[in-house]
């Protein structure tokens, strides 16, 4: 323990998603790789509903924009306006997760799964390992607003409230490059 | 015998070559190095109180120089050296002879044996090869499951055989004899015994042989081939007397996307199988 | 049915009850987990046992407790070893050995993976915990919570190979599980999943220590102590931890594939559908060379530090060793196509990866320099440690000798996969690794645990390491000239490689007799503790800041935190007569973290969650799931995690 304790740790956050930056750049190295393999099957153009993508995308983006604002609230000391921006972000990530698991659902029932072929493997892994990391940020969302509940904004809940941001953050970017490659450049 | 250092094939005996140059020049720097650690343990031990003491020193740029330089002028030697050897000796650059015609065998990696097809001469064979000396062989190779190996040591490299995919391998018997093939990568339970046989002999013992294979009452067909592709551990060597050309084709096709996506095809000049 | 929900794939027949080895070995394990039990019950330490070790979060205990898995693990891949060298002594012509080919293959499996994962990573992350802080002046790293966490994860990674030999089978694919052979095509049975879990565990926990060394030591060095005036092992530390941060994601990506293609039949590595196998051996390798560059630069960090030391002497060209050390940690990452030259990129991609591996043998050549000419000119003292040094350098450039030869791909064509390989790996990891672990483990005992080990017993067991080795390696390398591959179980008479695998077989066998010598040495040295006690500190005359603590250090390590103004500052400061440490008069309040349980539980949980993965038991994968994410989320509501040590007037 020291005393630059809170730089520390967010630097600490800082190298852990520098690390995850080398998995997903990993799993965007195996979809280039294999995203053609389709052994004979339908293409991945043919099967993204660019418009749905879209609005899920958008529900991310804006949930991005409502952190935000909860970290300006956590500044200002309001602990109401950082609850009531954290559950806006909550419930547009958990909007952008139910549409994921819908399309992830549809695609599997007309018969594209994750076992069709290597390409539907890498898409599924692919954009799944982005959702499973949304899904763990959502939890991780509810304790805080639990904890936010019980503790109010102490320096421990600041902090965690900083990774937090940065997490979600890190996660929209991501975001940005699936939708790219995977949907736009897949749809060309 | 050392065999690996034994070459009877034009591939091999460059590559013997290239093995022992680079041995010595690395040996200019090991042993130096070997004799000086040893020099300077015993020189500068805390008994021998003749040899100076100087525990201030901890730098000097004229030695790092010298200790910068002498790797870099190594590895820019052996730089060299690898780039012209990796193109020369690359697998797939058929090896020309003029007045020779270059003889295809297609190899497959089954669990655990060779199957050799002879595409030009419709003759098939299980862990055995004959060629005739001196002619440029030309080597199509891929597997039916895991990855193995394909190596003949004693005349050229190895390439790896890899399912769905074709890799190649040109190679030329320098003298007569009998050499040994192996797999040269893991692939279970019977790898220990995935060894063939090659033999190098004149033009004329190979047409006979040619034609004693065309005698054999085995053919190779979708059925044979199927149960061929069954494990097995120690096959015998076997012929078949005829072959369909399409059973090399068919055992990479059925696991490359089937029509066109050929994304697999680990091949860098595409090849028409005839 | 009822069966199939409660235990998934598991059933009595897991056990290999017909297996005489297996069962002996487990029976081995059994004893020796009971009589470590009755020990406990007998002399009553069950209480020590979960106050001072399990939950603790103290460096110097977590660093401890890797050391005695890595030891424990290294006879367990030593055994491995020597089952291996006495098969392929015996198996010759008509004689098939006492090993048939699918136990043969899982033992060379086990002997790779136990050896790298569960040996090497252990023991290195055991010598970084003890000493890492105390040469930069800190109380702890970073984040001890995540330390605690991150050895107990790799205790149910080696934990779960051992249950492995008893429950199941382990993986007989080699020690990197290329598909499509570990595809379940090929590899029906639980192996391969062992194999996979207990590397996604354990890599889960060294991707936190890597994270944690790295902020460690850009943020917790004590006042003065700038980046060029951090002692030689904290750089190589560095570099190595930021090699983990790099390259362990990879891994992870990559082991989870394949286990998506097992579990979930999808298709990224399988030899149908579109899966490419290349892609697991390009990635696999990506990892994989930056790996053994992890596991070298510390080791390189030591030599250092010993050859300094035993020199009595600075640490020649210092800056230009931090340099060396910075340019292997970049090139590490654009060499890892040597592995598979065989796999036919053509020859411009095979030249460049070629030429890359032999441009990063340039900064290591220029280390062996250094660490000469810090000899030259000193007053050398041959203790064991030194020993291990001067093995090293003599032993290791044989090691980089023959992997510069086979990064030129016309070789690597003739002498990939064969025994030239394995000779050239073992005399890198061995000459390198191994004897500067075992010479780091010597020279760092007495600041762990207060006593010297016994030199006479540690100069026999370097012998018969480094004698052993090469009578191992030798015959290995010409068996590798005569054309023997790799991981064979038998092979012909008419090979003439009978009489050279027997010397080998008899040389892994001195190196056996070099560890029974450790095991010794260890007890002897115990009891022996107060002859050997290190009452001042500084035991060898050390240069650098652990040595200016007491032996065994105290919880806090330091009582003031020191200020540096130049390297080797223990050094330095002896020099000028202020070699008084901690003395002060005032009452100091020391901030520490307090010990978890948390560490522990999320350990057993993910052990339990990775079990039940291999038999396909589904609630107990969601049970060791839940019951790591409810500690996780349990622990996060402690907010009071640390406290207060009152220092009362310490002299």
């Amino acid at each position: 323990m020291s005393n630059n304790s809170d730089t520390m740790d967010v630097f600490g956050f800082w190298i852990y998603i520098l690390s995850d930056c080398v998995l997903f750049a990993t799993i965007f190295a195996v979809y280039a790789a294999l995203n053609a393999n389709m052994y004979g099957g339908v293409g991945l153009k043919g099967l993204f509903d660019l418009s749905y993508v879209l609005t899920e995308t958008s529900a991310l983006l804006i949930s991005s924009f409502t952190c935000g604002l909860a970290i300006m609230a956590m500044y200002k000391n309001n602990l109401k306006q950082v609850m009531l921006w954290l559950m806006a972000t909550f419930l547009l990530g958990f909007a952008f997760i139910g549409m994921e698991i819908n399309e992830f659902i549809n695609l599997t029932a007309e018969g594209h799964s994750w076992q069709t072929n290597a390409s539907l493997s890498s898409f599924f892994t692919l954009v799944g390992t982005h959702g499973l990391h949304v899904l763990i940020g959502l939890l991780w969302m509810a304790v805080i607003i639990l904890q936010l509940l019980i503790f109010e904004l102490t320096p421990v809940l600041r902090r965690r409230l900083t990774y937090f941001a940065l997490f979600w953050a890190f996660l929209d970017i991501i975001w940005i490059f699936v939708y790219i490659i995977v949907y736009l450049m897949g749809a060309i | 015998m050392l065999t690996l250092l034994d070459p009877k094939g034009m591939i091999a005996a460059d590559e013997t070559h290239i093995f022992i140059v680079s041995a010595v020049l690395m040996l200019l720097v090991v042993i130096p190095v070997v004799m000086m650690t040893l020099a300077f343990a015993w020189r500068y031990r805390e008994g021998n109180i003749k040899a100076d003491y100087a525990p201030e020193w901890s730098h000097s740029t004229i030695l790092e120089v010298i200790w910068w330089s002498i790797p870099c002028v190594i590895v820019v030697i052996l730089g060299v050296m690898t780039w012209t050897s990796s193109h020369r000796l690359d697998p797939y650059k058929p090896l020309a002879i003029s007045g020779q015609k270059t003889i295809t065998i297609q190899a497959i990696a089954l669990q655990w044996k060779w199957l050799f097809i002879y595409p030009e001469q419709h003759i098939a064979t299980v862990n055995y090869i004959e060629i005739p000396t001196g002619a440029p062989v030309q080597f199509l190779i891929t597997s039916e499951g895991p990855m193995n190996s394909f190596q003949i040591q004693q005349l050229a490299g190895q390439i790896y055989a890899m399912a769905g995919m074709q890799t190649k391998l040109h190679l030329i018997a320098n003298e007569p004899g009998t050499y040994k093939g192996i797999s040269a990568n893991f692939s279970g339970e019977g790898f220990s015994d995935m060894t063939f046989q090659v033999r190098a002999t004149s033009q004329e013992q190979f047409n006979q042989w040619v034609k004693t294979v065309k005698q054999s009452p085995n053919k190779l067909t979708t059925e044979s081939y199927d149960k061929l592709s069954q494990r097995s551990i120690k096959d015998p060597v076997r012929y078949y007397s005829s072959t369909t050309n399409d059973v090399f084709v068919a055992v990479m096709m059925k696991n490359m996307t089937p029509g066109k996506d050929l994304s697999n095809l680990c091949d860098r000049n595409i090849l028409k199988v005839g | 049915m009822l069966q199939k929900l409660l235990l998934g794939n598991l059933t009595l027949e897991a056990i290999p009850l017909h297996n005489p080895i297996i069962m002996g070995a487990g029976l081995f394990m059994g004893l020796i987990m009971l009589a470590v039990i009755g020990s406990l019950f007998y002399f009553k330490k069950w209480t020590w046992l979960w106050r001072d070790w399990l939950t603790s979060v103290d460096h110097k205990k977590i660093g401890i407790m890797y050391i005695i898995l890595a030891l424990i693990m290294l006879v367990r891949g030593l055994i491995d070893a020597m089952m291996m060298r006495l098969q392929q002594a015996l198996a010759v012509g008509d004689a098939t050995g006492y090993l048939p080919p699918e136990h043969y293959n899982q033992i060379f499996t086990a002997h790779g993976v136990i050896m790298i994962f569960f040996m090497a990573m252990p023991f290195m992350f055991g010598l970084i915990n003890i000493v890492l802080p105390l040469q930069i002046g800190a109380r702890d790293v970073a984040f001890p919570f995540l330390n605690s966490l991150s050895l107990w994860l790799a205790v149910v990674g080696a934990s779960l190979i051992n249950l492995s030999l008893i429950v199941g089978d382990f993986a007989a694919t080699g020690w990197l599980a290329y598909p499509p052979l570990s595809e379940l095509a090929y590899s029906p049975g639980v192996g391969v999943d062992y194999y996979i879990w207990a590397l996604q565990i354990s890599g889960v926990g060294t991707l936190l220590s890597g994270i944690n060394f790295v902020v460690t030591i850009f943020k917790m060095r004590c006042p003065g102590m700038t980046l060029m005036k951090m002692p030689i092992f904290t750089w190589t530390v560095l570099c190595a931890m930021i090699l983990v941060v790099l390259a362990f994601p990879v891994l992870t990506v990559t082991l989870g594939m394949l286990f998506l293609d097992r579990y979930f039949d999808m298709h990224f590595f399988t030899a149908d559908l579109g899966g490419n196998a290349m892609v697991y051996i390009n990635m696999i390798w990506i990892w994989g060379h930056p790996e053994v560059y992890i596991l070298i630069l510390p080791a390189f960090g030591i030599y250092s530090e010993v050859v300094a030391t035993f020199s009595k002497k600075y640490l020649f060209g210092y800056a230009t060793m931090v340099w060396a050390t910075a340019s292997i940690t970049v090139l590490s990452f654009i060499v890892w196509l040597h592995h598979f030259f065989t796999m036919g990129s053509g020859p411009d991609v095979n030249a460049f990866f070629g030429i890359a591996t032999m441009v990063i043998a340039i900064p290591t050549g220029v280390k062996v320099f250094n660490w000469l000419f810090t000899m030259y000119k000193g007053r050398i003292t041959f203790t064991t440690p030194m020993l291990w040094t001067i093995g090293f350098i003599t032993t290791f450039v044989f090691g980089g000798m023959t992997g510069v030869m086979m990064a030129v791909p016309a070789i690597d064509f003739q002498m990939h996969n064969s025994l030239f390989l394995i000779a050239h790996f073992h005399n890198a990891i061995i000459g390198g690794v191994v004897f500067g672990y075992l010479g780091g483990f010597t020279y760092w005992f007495p600041k762990a645990f207060g006593f010297k080990l016994n030199e006479t017993l540690g100069k026999c067991a370097f012998w018969c390491w480094i004698v052993g080795f090469y009578t191992a390696f030798l015959p290995i390398y010409i068996v590798g000239l005569m054309g023997m591959t790799r991981r064979i179980s038998h092979y012909d008479a008419a090979t003439g490689w009978h009489p050279y695998l027997v010397v080998a077989a008899i040389g892994a066998g001195i190196i056996t007799c070099g560890v029974i010598f450790q095991i010794l040495q260890l007890v002897i040295s115990f009891k022996n503790r107060e002859k050997y006690r290190d009452l001042t500190g500084d035991p060898w005359g050390g240069r650098t800041l652990e040595w200016s603590i007491p032996s065994p250090a105290p919880l806090y390590n330091f009582a003031t935190i020191p200020a540096v103004d130049s390297r080797d500052a223990f050094w330095v400061a002896k020099q000028r007569g202020h070699h008084d440490k901690q003395t002060s008069n005032q009452t100091l309040e020391i901030h520490m973290p307090k010990n978890t349980s948390a560490g522990f539980i999320i350990g057993m949980c993910s052990a339990v969650f990775g079990f039940a993965f291999v038999w396909h038991i589904t609630w107990l994968v969601l049970a060791g799931l839940v019951g790591m994410i409810a500690t996780i989320i349990v622990r996060s509501f402690d907010m009071h995690t640390d406290y207060y040590l009152t220092l009362e007037n310490e002299g």
